[in-house]
């Protein structure tokens, strides 16, 4: 095996990678090479593929054929260990730390050293210096559950530099990140790359790509469109082409729409979260019909507090007055029995019953009453007919409706969770994070529907981590941070500088 | 996951998980392969131990089916199987692991007694059917209430249902001791006097005036109880709205919770049902069979019908034919020696047929194995 | 009734309880619920007895006893670990099978007189005044292996590097795979060990805290006592520990109770009506659930739970 000068620039290739799920061909004939010193982008659309590839390099998945070759030499990884060995280290998008263990104890998680007796304070000062090299603040002694996200992130990086990886894998990491962070981000990643190491940078936001990536690959649908091509001339519409495959107009219609009375009041809500720490605090803020509001800001700052107390799911102080009836503290019920529609960030663990059938999900809202049932009786026929009507007018594919929704796609799921919660005809919408891992077809779908229910007069609570989806659909946005609104204001007196020092809390500033 | 031998053999056994939809008799299938797996490794046993199998099983066979006595002695044995194995699945579909049959079953019949005891009513001038009405009614109340505690238990505090039904089984049994040692007590013995005839469940032996062939079969109206709550709880399941919240909740209870479905009022309720099944069972075994409260009155009913209600996958109807199965399973146990038999095989059917359960979930298939592989 | 009887009778009859649930805290520690506790107890207990009747060595009976419990859990951990089938209903069926197959083979023992694991007697704690004579004399040697088991397993598994990998499995079972760490191998060895410590326990009875072989009240639930005081303990051995001597000492107690005629002066009810004496014997099984309730309170107030990914089945790769 001869390695030619070529192979011995490249920290990493693979080769004619093939991976098939259930269903899926994952990755099909992919090439990919990573030279060393760069910051390569990958990019594509949710379920292009991505994330499988680099899986793979990182040895939890394995290919069903191709090669892989790191720093010229054949890698065959049967397990994430070997990987590791081989100085390849990825981070993953969910993070992947137990929440009871400090930083320190996470660090060492699988290492031979220190080997039977774990005595800390040693291996403390060893993470703290590590840390200081990179600019990575972080605290050694604390336990991950008491993190932030961002400080999680920084223990995950640590995790792959502390085992001497000159290779690195970043699975969008800008997911869970303020603008300012994303900043910090990329200096760091500058910083790694300059002490030699290469990085491949997983994402599908463009903007951020171009600000750091020497290099890009696009993934569409598990092949490759775009094999490691500079950066120079692209436009977010080329982009988007090779991600998507069609020219997509990011046409969304949103029409002016004048915002009727008052649906949503909520006064001076404070409410704890699982931990038992203050989530919310004295939050208040009213929401017209016809208006969607839009809510930024860094997941963990009460977002998903305030969608559960305003849906009946979480305890709080104050009021949440819907259609002026109080539905704080009650029951889900309560909520929905005024018109209110809850589109929630997690759609597999609350947003549906994974082992029952298309049928049995999507009357969760309107089993109860006519013409589903009477009385004390279910007719299955009327349900059926039920969720035949809205498989089709929401073009939901999936083999038949007794199939089960565990079997169907993050879009198919969504597009179930939409259609059965829309088709009550909701004067008020809470949705969280409705495009989240989503395809950009149905993202334009399910932003359209956002929209036209708008029209329809109903009020919507957009909650969501893409500032640019906030920006295109809301009528007004506002900030949340640490549980306050550090500000509300129109759409169009938003700019995207000050949301993002009102995200971290530089600035405070109120309606 | 995927063994290979690639080094001698192109092929590997590829183990994926399943993406379609099972065909209908898999389950079916997989139910029973596993109790004929089961009955061939008991009698491997058997042989281990120095046994004939092909005789004992003969005598199985005989001893189930090999008279309409025999026949009505097994359906009499199924009756209490059938009524706990439905309340259990009940409970079981939506996840509630109700182990407390036993006690509810015991407490049901302690209940029920009260009426000839006591007694509660006047047993020579109420006519037969209030009696029985009263003692059915009360066998639910008792196994309903018995229930309730551990239901309450595990709403309010969270606390293990699987545990704490599990130490009521033992409380109910030591409970029913007390009564029928002392107050109860028939002479000193360790049993209640016979019940009144007003206080028996009516048997195909009781009219063995009009018909001949009747004479002497124990078949009692307990199993008409049985099929009727088999029909019930079918039409619960399967047609009420109460019955799409219980599968809901059993699927997901977060996304019950998410729907408005008050989780902690349908557990205490299923968990009620599931106690006055169980009651019912109590009360149909001491008037219908024993025809008085004494210390053993169940042949560990309360955990086999766990068995049989998994065995059933949680339907009702299969749970009429299994709990027969079983029936035929305690009649012809009583011949076998040695008595622990009887337990494994139980333990046995159940184990093999959850580890059956893996093929509905996955394929497994014999695939090429890929050349990169062997080297 | 005397104290010292009581606490020594709690030291003993809690030896057992201890063994089956430190055993069955390290199994639900690495994620695996194993609810067979029961059956794999009395089948050690029979094992044991058996093997020591058969051998005339009490030690191959120990060992016997401790196979026994390992072999059946071994079932358990291929059904859940590798076909992922629902733990509660392999554990109950362990149970069956576990008390099912300790009937067929263990016909025959009972009235029979096996050899014993003797008493002994510390050398220099023994002699300490009042503690010596209740803690450290005149005790089964299994009481002095529980002393040593107690903190051994407390420190193994906080303060050593096999403990953080068997609590990371436990919690989060992707990130210990995602490092290299065998999450299957791990679950199978504590599950393994598991079992082990629950034949342990059930040779502890028949063959030397409680002699004998009764069929099967020679458990009577001890095993599901055993399950309830894991929950009870948060997981902590040192607390499974104290909850099981605590509970031999009321067994104890309770016994006494139906002794004497005056209890504190007064007419004691128990010796008066016998039949009082179902009422004592519920206690064991009441108090468990009172526990259990206290357990679930406080363990929600102090926010410490079961482990993550308890009674979970792990496929790499798979996100939940």
């Amino acid at each position: 095996m001869t390695i030619t000068s070529k192979e011995q620039t490249n920290a990493v290739e693979m080769r004619d990678i093939v991976l098939r799920f259930p269903g899926v061909l994952a990755n099909d004939h992919v090439n990919f090479t990573l030279r060393r010193g760069e910051i390569h982008a990958l990019l594509g659309e949710n379920g292009a593929g991505k994330s499988t590839l680099m899986n793979i390099l990182a040895g939890i998945y394995k290919p069903e054929s191709g090669t892989i070759l790191v720093n010229g030499e054949r890698a065959l990884f049967n397990s994430p260990k070997d990987a590791i060995n081989r100085g390849i280290g990825m981070v993953h998008q969910h993070f992947m730390l137990v929440p009871t263990q400090t930083v320190t104890e996470n660090i060492l998680l699988g290492l031979n050293d220190p080997g039977f007796i774990m005595h800390l304070p040693r291996y403390d000062q060893k993470v703290a210096d590590l840390a200081e090299k990179y600019g990575l603040k972080v605290q050694p002694t604390a336990k991950i559950w008491q993190l932030s996200v961002g400080e999680q992130q920084r223990v995950e990086i640590l995790k792959t530099l502390y085992r001497g990886a000159e290779i690195l894998i970043l699975d969008e990491p800008t997911a869970v990140l303020a603008p300012q962070e994303i900043q910090e981000l990329m200096e760091t990643m500058r910083l790694m790359v300059q002490q030699g190491k290469s990085i491949v940078f997983i994402s599908h936001k463009l903007n951020e790509v171009k600000r750091v990536a020497d290099r890009l690959t696009v993934l569409r649908k598990g092949k490759v469109t775009a094999d490691g091509i500079g950066l120079e001339n692209i436009t977010k519409e080329t982009l988007a082409e090779l991600m998507v495959g069609r020219k997509v107009l990011f046409q969304l219609n949103k029409n002016p729409h004048t915002p009727g009375d008052v649906i949503l009041d909520v006064q001076n809500v404070s409410a704890l979260n699982n931990r038992g720490l203050p989530a919310l605090k004295n939050i208040s803020f009213q929401l017209r019909k016809g208006e969607i509001l839009g809510i930024a800001g860094i997941a963990g700052n009460g977002q998903s507090e305030l969608a559960e107390v305003i849906t009946g799911l979480r305890a709080c102080q104050g009021n949440i007055l819907v259609n002026c009836k109080q539905v704080a503290n009650q029951s889900p019920k309560r909520a929905i029995d005024q018109g209110t529609a809850h589109i929630p960030e997690d759609r597999t663990g609350v947003g549906t019953a994974p082992g029952m059938a298309l049928t049995g999900n999507m009357i969760m809202k309107s089993y109860d009453h006519a013409p589903i049932s009477q009385k004390w009786r279910i007719s299955y026929t009327a349900a059926r007919e039920f969720a035949s009507n809205l498989k089709e007018k929401y073009n939901i594919q999936a083999p038949s409706l007794s199939t089960q929704v565990n079997k169907l796609s993050g879009g198919n799921l969504q597009k179930v969770i939409l259609a059965r919660e829309i088709s009550c005809g909701p004067t008020l919408i809470v949705a969280v994070q409705p495009t989240r891992g989503l395809d950009v077809g149905a993202i334009e779908s399910i932003q359209n529907l956002l929209l036209e229910q708008r029209e329809k007069d109903a009020a919507v609570l957009l909650i969501s981590e893409e500032l640019d989806e906030l920006l295109d659909l809301s009528d007004r946005i506002a900030v949340i941070f640490e549980g306050e609104l550090a500000g509300i204001f129109p759409t169009e007196e938003a700019d995207v500088k000050t949301i993002g020092l009102l995200m971290t809390g530089e600035l405070r500033r109120q309606e | 996951m995927s063994f290979s031998f690639a080094r001698f053999i192109p092929y590997k056994l590829q183990i994926q998980k399943r993406t379609d939809e099972v065909s209908r008799w898999l389950p079916l299938a997989t139910s029973v392969g596993a109790i004929v797996l089961a009955f061939l490794i008991s009698a491997l046993i058997l042989l281990l131990i120095g046994g004939d199998p092909i005789r004992t099983f003969g005598y199985f066979f005989n001893a189930a089916f090999g008279s309409w006595g025999a026949l009505s002695d097994v359906v009499v044995k199924a009756t209490p199987l059938l009524l706990i194995g439905l309340g259990c699945g009940l409970a079981f579909r939506m996840r509630l692991w109700n182990i407390g049959a036993e006690g509810q079953f015991y407490i049901g019949a302690f209940f029920a007694s009260l009426v000839p005891l006591v007694p509660l009513v006047n047993m020579e001038t109420t006519p037969k059917f209030v009696i029985l009405l009263i003692m059915g009614l009360l066998g639910m109340l008792g196994g309903g209430l018995y229930g309730l505690i551990p239901g309450w238990l595990k709403a309010k505090f969270q606390v293990s249902e699987i545990i704490s039904t599990l130490m009521l089984n033992y409380v109910a049994v030591f409970f029913n001791n007390y009564w029928i040692y002392s107050k109860f007590s028939d002479a000193g013995f360790q049993m209640t006097p016979m019940f009144p005839k007003s206080a028996w469940l009516p048997r195909l032996a009781d009219y063995a005036r009009q018909v001949k062939a009747f004479s002497g079969i124990t078949l009692h109206l307990g199993v008409v109880f049985g099929l009727v709550a088999a029909v019930i709880i079918w039409i619960i399941i399967t047609r009420s709205r109460w019955g799409y919240e219980i599968n809901l909740i059993g699927d997901n209870p977060q996304a019950a919770r998410y729907a408005g479905i008050d989780i902690s009022r349908n557990i205490i309720l299923v968990f009620m049902l599931s106690g006055a099944l169980a009651g019912l069972a109590g009360m149909s075994e001491v008037s219908g069979v024993v025809h008085r409260l004494q210390e053993r009155i169940s042949t560990n009913y309360g955990f086999s019908g766990v068995i049989v209600a998994w065995l059933s996958k949680l339907n009702p109807f299969a749970t009429i034919l299994v709990s027969f199965l079983f029936g035929a399973l305690i009649v012809a146990g009583r011949e076998i020696q040695p008595s622990g038999l009887y337990f494994f095989i139980q333990g046995m059917i159940l184990f093999l047929v959850i580890s059956s359960d893996v093929l509905l979930h996955y394929k497994i298939e014999l695939v090429r194995a890929a050349p990169e592989e062997r080297k | 009734m005397s104290l010292e009887i009581i606490l020594r009778s709690g030291l003993s009859t809690g030896t057992i309880l201890l063994f089956a649930a430190i055993g069955e805290i390290l199994t639900e520690l690495s994620g695996v619920q194993n609810l067979g506790v029961e059956g794999m107890m009395l089948l050690g207990a029979m094992a044991a007895f058996k093997t020591s009747l058969l051998t005339g060595s009490p030690w191959l009976g120990l060992l016997a006893g401790i196979a026994a419990g390992g072999l059946l859990s071994l079932a358990h951990a291929v059904v859940t670990i590798h076909f992922q089938a629902d733990q509660v209903v392999s554990g109950l069926s362990l149970t069956f099978l576990g008390t099912g197959l300790a009937l067929v083979l263990g016909e025959g023992l009972s009235g029979q007189n096996a050899p014993l694991i003797p008493n002994a007697s510390i050398p220099l704690l023994s002699n300490i005044p009042l503690l010596g004579r209740v803690f450290f004399s005149d005790l089964n040697v299994l009481v002095f292996l529980g002393y040593l088991l107690i903190p051994f397993s407390w420190w193994y598994i906080n303060k050593t590097r096999p403990g953080m990998h068997l609590r990371a499995v436990g919690e989060k079972p992707a990130a210990a795979d995602s490092l290299g760490i065998n999450v299957y191998g791990v679950r199978y060895l504590y599950t393994f060990v598991g079992g082990c410590l629950a034949g342990l326990a059930g040779a502890s009875i028949s063959i030397a805290i409680s002699p004998g072989w009764y069929s099967n009240l020679t458990t009577s639930g001890q095993g599901w006592i055993a399950v309830a005081l894991v929950i009870f303990a948060q997981w902590n051995p040192l607390r499974a520990a104290l909850g099981g001597y605590l509970f031999g000492m009321l067994r104890r107690f309770m016994l006494d109770l139906q002794g004497p005629m005056l209890i504190f002066g007064l007419r004691n009810p128990f010796f008066y009506n016998h039949n009082l004496v179902f009422f004592l014997q519920m206690m064991p099984f009441l108090l468990t659930i009172i526990a259990l309730v206290w357990g679930s309170a406080s363990a929600r107030r102090q926010r410490i739970g079961a482990p993550g990914a308890l009674a979970v089945p792990y496929i790499r790769g798979e996100r939940r």
